[in-house]
């Protein structure tokens, strides 16, 4: 085939853009304002909902010390009793219902309000958000039974409610004496081996059996029931539902918050009927149940009802002789007095005094063979550690000195005492303790912790000591402390299995020492993962850049640690993450407009750190960085400090980056550094030409390594953990790098283009894949690339440097060199384009064909008839075999038309 | 002698089915009042009047209903006047007792706060086991009533308990005082009732169950008024 002459087409790439552009529109109205307006909406709404919701944050999250210790010491059945609806058709459970909402909301309210006069000071944390909890917590596998004679009791149920219909009084009567009957005719039956889920849902069973029967007109039965559940044990949570109770003798709605004088006497009459008959219950867990369960009806008869009633109740439990049934109750008193009646507390001291009585009973014969049985102890330590951590830290702060000797004079056996001493330093952390005892409570503990032998344990105390320590002392105390867990630690190595703990004590020396120059005048055992919590912390905390000497050295110093703890055998992911640790920390560093300080730091940073690629790279970034900030704060001229200074820039750049281990990242970087050197050459003009032309070479040397760097791009690449032919890489990456080289001006030293003569020999030799057509697309971009250079004016400039345009302007021996090199190309093309000649290339050479097609249309004058004819053999090419995508070559025909 | 007396409105009026029989119940009582309201099952005395109402129906012939009811009447009694009772309670107190080293050594202090007592107030108290050498299961307040019927041949006395209420359950704290608290059933007392032949009287039983099932009691008579 003949030689083919390359004739670029002269463009005006403005009136081309201008073609480009679409016939603009004025817009008169803003397409996104409706939308605009439903959002906002949208967000007033959450906005309220959010209000609503955060009391009841408030609640879940604030921490009532007392009913913590509910919490982790007792179990209480009832909570499933919560789940009753009360959703009855009489009023006065809606009623009920209703002052119950009433009472939650005030009380919400006043959390809200924060007053004094509070009822309920806002610690209080309602029983809901405790029962999930507890259900969550305490689970059991065993199996349950539950003794009851009324389970299978259903199909008596309809005759009696057959009788029901007609409702004279004797028949009433004869009705209950009837159900009486089938109570005690019913055979007791026994469930065994029900799991917690069973025993669960049989529970909801009854409770639901129970509200029927209520609503059925069956009293008798329904108090039966709340009898018979009452009687067992784990079933209390029945009286609930028995809130309804006096409720049918009251006819007409009453205000929420009615007084006695508003009930009728025939109400208070059945009100106090209920209660008689509560009374006169034989057993006194049932009884004393069923009566707290009811209490709230107590406000039918007088006000002031509640006090006497909760009070008899309290002093009632005394009489329960099982310790941790006597617990529950007292707990359910407690629920049910704050429910009813949220002022009243004066039940609540002896409550806690006789609970603490009931102590005693621990030690009684029966209750330790329990023990002895399940292999628990029970030493006073128990005791003590649930009292400072339920109680507020307030108090035990005030006190820490007392409890430091309850802690020394508990025996150590059972209860181990560290734990004591973790619980107590937490407490310690959230309230302070007298300003002169701190130094002695710390120095009691400090001895007791720093005999232990065992590593978990010691950690474990240390841990939350430290953080009492970092509050309330100086860094002498810090160091010493640090320096006794350094001592512990390090025998056989233990700090190996207690990096959480390290790190959390690392961790909580941050979040009170913000001053990094304090933190870092400690003298630490500088374990890597230490160094890395540090660094984080840093990372996260030091929101703005910072220049204090003392910091940055510390962090220097640090960073060295785990830059020098990476080895061979450093995991890839370690490494990452060391190195974006430091990078993080680089970036943190600021000198303001410092430049050269800056740039010095960079300097230091390198030496370093430079096993890191990645910090190098990072390094080069802002070195770049740096220099384009220069750039921008001189406005784009340089004055011949700066001028100085950039080319430090770049030259910092041309050294660091072939020290880097991966090809790829070089040839970018030698790209981005070039560019930005080529677009600080901006002083060409202005200063002095000597200058200019060391800063051209300098541009020139970016690029030329980046030539020079080509052929030894691996053939492969590790790519997110692949193997990846680095082909396709590299071709995007040469295709950037053409279209950087046509704004590169020439070095008037060396030849016309050639910059891009090296390239092109480079990829000439350069041992491409075997059925790689890589080279070729390289060859049509660089055409294209050409013919852009022979134009008069560039597509693109960079600001205040001079390319080959303006250098050479349109010289004809410029073109025509130009010209013979797109020739040599487009030869080269047609050749591989024949090498394709075999079938199973035909796809391969019209997608090649194709590509050079578009070249030519676009960029090659086609008034030259053998460009033309070229460009028709092209098309006929690539239309031959039929395998290029149909609709590709319908837009191209679109673009030329 | 009290009486009742019904005075209907219209005293000669034929009333026909579903028609209101209005009037007013006089109870007119002079000097003591002896009928007091209670029920049993052994004496059936009954507070109650068989009236006759006389209907002058057709048939002529009378027709005959009797019916309970309750009177309470106003405040006239003497008040009960409150007289404490101390009590202790160990194995040297008990009485009829053949073996007495079978039982355990026990002591249980406590104290009534009356054992004269209006009856629609609750009996009131507390109860302190100081020691007991074996587990307790349950301490339980027993009202007893004993009725007392006298006649030519001597005395029938009869105890009915008619309540039981549970104070303690279970092996109770030592020295902790146990409130005792007990509201009289309002169908089953009545005001303490002492005449020549017949008499009601009611006692208060303090009952120690111990573990072996073995039990305890303890006896006091109470004074209960209407006021």
């Amino acid at each position: 085939m003949a030689n083919y002459e390359w004739f670029p087409r002269q463009r005006n790439y403005q009136l081309e853009r201008s073609k480009e552009n679409l016939p603009a529109e004025i817009a008169s109205n803003h397409p996104l304002k409706g939308i605009g307006v439903v959002e906002l909406k949208h967000a007033e709404k959450r906005g309220t909902s959010n209000k609503a919701s955060t009391p009841v944050n408030k609640n879940a999250s604030s921490g009532d010390p007392l009913s913590t210790s509910s919490k982790s010491s007792f179990v209480d059945p009832l909570s499933a009793s919560m789940g009753v609806s009360l959703d009855g058709s009489d009023p006065l459970s809606q009623m009920a219902a209703e002052s119950e909402a009433l009472a939650k909301k005030t009380r919400s309210l006043s959390l809200k309000e924060n007053t004094g006069n509070d009822l309920l000071d806002e610690t209080f944390e309602p029983w809901s958000a405790k029962k999930a909890g507890i259900l969550t917590k305490y689970t059991t596998s065993e199996k349950l039974s539950i003794t009851t004679s009324f389970l299978s009791a259903q199909d008596k149920e309809k005759a009696v409610i057959k009788a029901q219909t007609t409702a004279t009084v004797t028949d009433k009567v004869k009705n209950r004496l009837e159900q009486l009957d089938d109570f005690e005719e019913g055979s007791v039956q026994k469930m065994l081996n029900l799991s917690q889920q069973d025993y669960v849902k049989r529970i909801d069973e009854l409770n639901q059996a129970l509200i029927n029967a209520w609503e059925h007109d069956q009293r008798v039965k329904a108090l039966k029931i709340a009898i018979q559940v009452g009687k067992l044990v784990y079933d209390r949570l029945k009286e609930k539902a028995q809130y309804y109770p006096p409720g049918s003798g009251v006819p007409v709605k009453l205000p929420d918050n009615f007084t006695p004088d508003q009930v009728p006497d025939s109400a208070k009459e059945t009100c106090r009927n209920w209660f008689f008959k509560i009374a006169s219950i034989r057993e006194l867990i049932p009884r004393f149940y069923v009566e707290a369960a009811l209490l709230k009806s107590y406000s039918f008869l007088k006000t002031g009802e509640y006090e006497e009633a909760l009070q008899r109740l309290c002093i009632m439990t005394r009489g329960i002789g099982d310790p941790l049934v006597a617990v529950y109750c007292r707990c359910y008193l407690s629920r049910v007095g704050i429910l009813v009646s949220p002022r009243t507390t004066g039940h609540l001291m002896p409550c806690f005094e006789d609970f603490l009585v009931s102590y005693t009973q621990l030690q009684t014969d029966s209750v330790q063979n329990i023990l002895a049985m399940q292999k628990l102890e029970m030493p006073n330590a128990l005791l003590l550690n649930s009292i400072i951590s339920a109680f507020k830290p307030e108090y035990i702060a005030v006190r820490s000195m007392q409890f430091i000797e309850m802690i020394k004079e508990c025996e150590d056996t059972g209860f181990p005492k560290h734990l004591l001493h973790r619980t107590l330093g937490l407490c310690l952390v959230m309230a302070s303790p007298p300003e002169d005892q701190k130094l002695t409570v710390l120095n009691e503990v400090w001895k007791a912790v720093m005999k232990l032998k065992n590593p978990v344990d010691y950690i474990g105390c240390a841990e939350v000591w430290i953080e009492y320590v970092v509050m309330h002392f100086g860094k002498r105390e810090v160091n010493t402390i640090l320096a006794d867990i350094i001592k512990h630690m390090t025998p056989d190595r233990a700090f190996e299995d207690f990096y959480p703990q390290l790190q959390s004590v690392v961790i909580k020396i941050l979040s009170h020492i913000h001053d990094f120059s304090v933190l870092f005048a400690l003298k630490e055992a500088v374990r890597v993962e230490v160094c890395k919590s540090i660094m984080e912390a840093f990372i996260k905390y030091q929101s703005e850049v910072t220049n204090d000497p003392v910091i940055i050295n510390a962090l220097m110093f640090i960073c060295k640690t785990m830059h020098d703890s990476v080895n061979a055998l450093t995991l890839e992911d370690e490494k990452k993450l060391i190195s974006n640790l430091i990078s993080g920390f680089i970036n943190k560093i600021s000198f303001g407009r410092d430049f050269e300080q800056q740039l010095s730091f960079y300097v230091e940073c390198r030496s370093s750190f430079s096993n890191l690629d990645i910090v190098l790279v990072q390094l080069i970034q802002n070195v770049n960085n740096l220099s384009i900030e220069t750039r921008k704060v001189v406005k784009g001229n340089h004055s011949r400090k700066t001028g100085n200074f950039v080319r430090a820039c770049a030259a910092y750049c041309f050294i660091t980056i072939p020290s880097l281990q991966s090809i790829l990242t070089q040839l970018q970087l030698y790209l981005m550094s070039g560019q930005v050197a080529l677009l600080n050459q901006c002083c060409s003009q202005v200063c002095l030409i000597l200058y200019d032309m060391y800063f051209s070479i300098t541009a020139d040397a970016f690029f030329k390594a980046a030539i020079s760097v080509i052929p030894d791009v691996p053939r492969n690449v590790e790519l997110e953990g692949k193997t990846r032919s680095s082909e396709p890489l590299l071709t995007e990456y040469l295709y950037n790098f053409i279209s950087t080289l046509l704004v590169v001006p020439d070095n008037p030293d060396s030849g016309v283009l050639y910059l891009l003569r090296g390239l092109l020999n480079i990829l000439q030799n350069y041992n491409w894949e075997p059925n790689s057509d890589a080279k070729i697309l390289i060859y049509t971009r660089v055409l294209a690339m050409l013919s852009a250079s022979c134009q008069e004016k560039y597509i693109y400039h960079v600001d205040k440097v001079d390319s080959n345009d303006s250098m050479y302007g349109s010289d004809p021996k410029f073109i025509n060199e130009v010209n013979s090199i797109c020739s040599t190309l487009l030869d080269e093309i047609l050749n591989h384009l024949k090498t394709l000649a075999q079938s199973e290339n035909f796809r391969r050479q019209g997608i090649l064909a194709l590509e050079l097609f578009n070249t030519i249309i676009c960029h090659s004058d086609l008034e030259k008839q053998q460009l033309f004819n070229l460009a028709t053999n092209l098309w006929g090419l690539a239309q031959k075999h039929g395998q290029i995508d149909v609709k590709q070559m319908v837009s191209i025909i679109k673009l030329i038309e | 002698m009290a009486t009742v007396d019904l005075k209907l409105k219209k005293v000669n009026k034929v009333y026909r089915e579903g028609e209101l029989v209005t009037g007013v119940v006089v109870v007119q009582s002079k000097g003591e009042l002896q009928h007091q309201a209670y029920s049993t099952d052994k004496l059936y005395i009954r507070n109650s009047k068989a009236w006759k109402v006389t209907l002058g129906s057709l048939l002529s012939k009378d027709l005959q209903k009797q019916c309970e009811f309750i009177v309470e009447y106003k405040d006239q009694e003497e008040h009960s006047k409150p007289k404490p009772v101390q009590f202790t309670i160990t194995p040297d107190t008990l009485t009829n007792v053949k073996e007495k080293q079978n039982i355990p050594k026990f002591k249980v202090k406590g104290k009534l706060d009356s054992s004269n007592m209006c009856i629609n107030k609750p009996l009131t108290g507390e109860l302190v086991v100081e020691s007991c050498a074996s587990p307790i299961k349950s301490i339980e307040i027993q009202l007893v009533r004993v009725e007392t019927c006298g006649c030519a041949e001597g005395y029938a006395k009869d105890a009915t308990e008619i309540q039981n209420i549970q104070i303690a359950d279970g092996n109770v704290v030592r020295g902790v005082a146990i409130p005792i608290y007990m509201i009289f059933p309002r169908l089953f007392t009545c005001p303490t009732l002492s005449t020549n032949n017949f008499k009601v009287e009611f006692e208060i039983n303090i009952v120690l169950v111990f573990q072996d099932d073995h039990l305890v009691t303890e006896n006091f008579p109470i004074k209960l008024t209407r006021f």
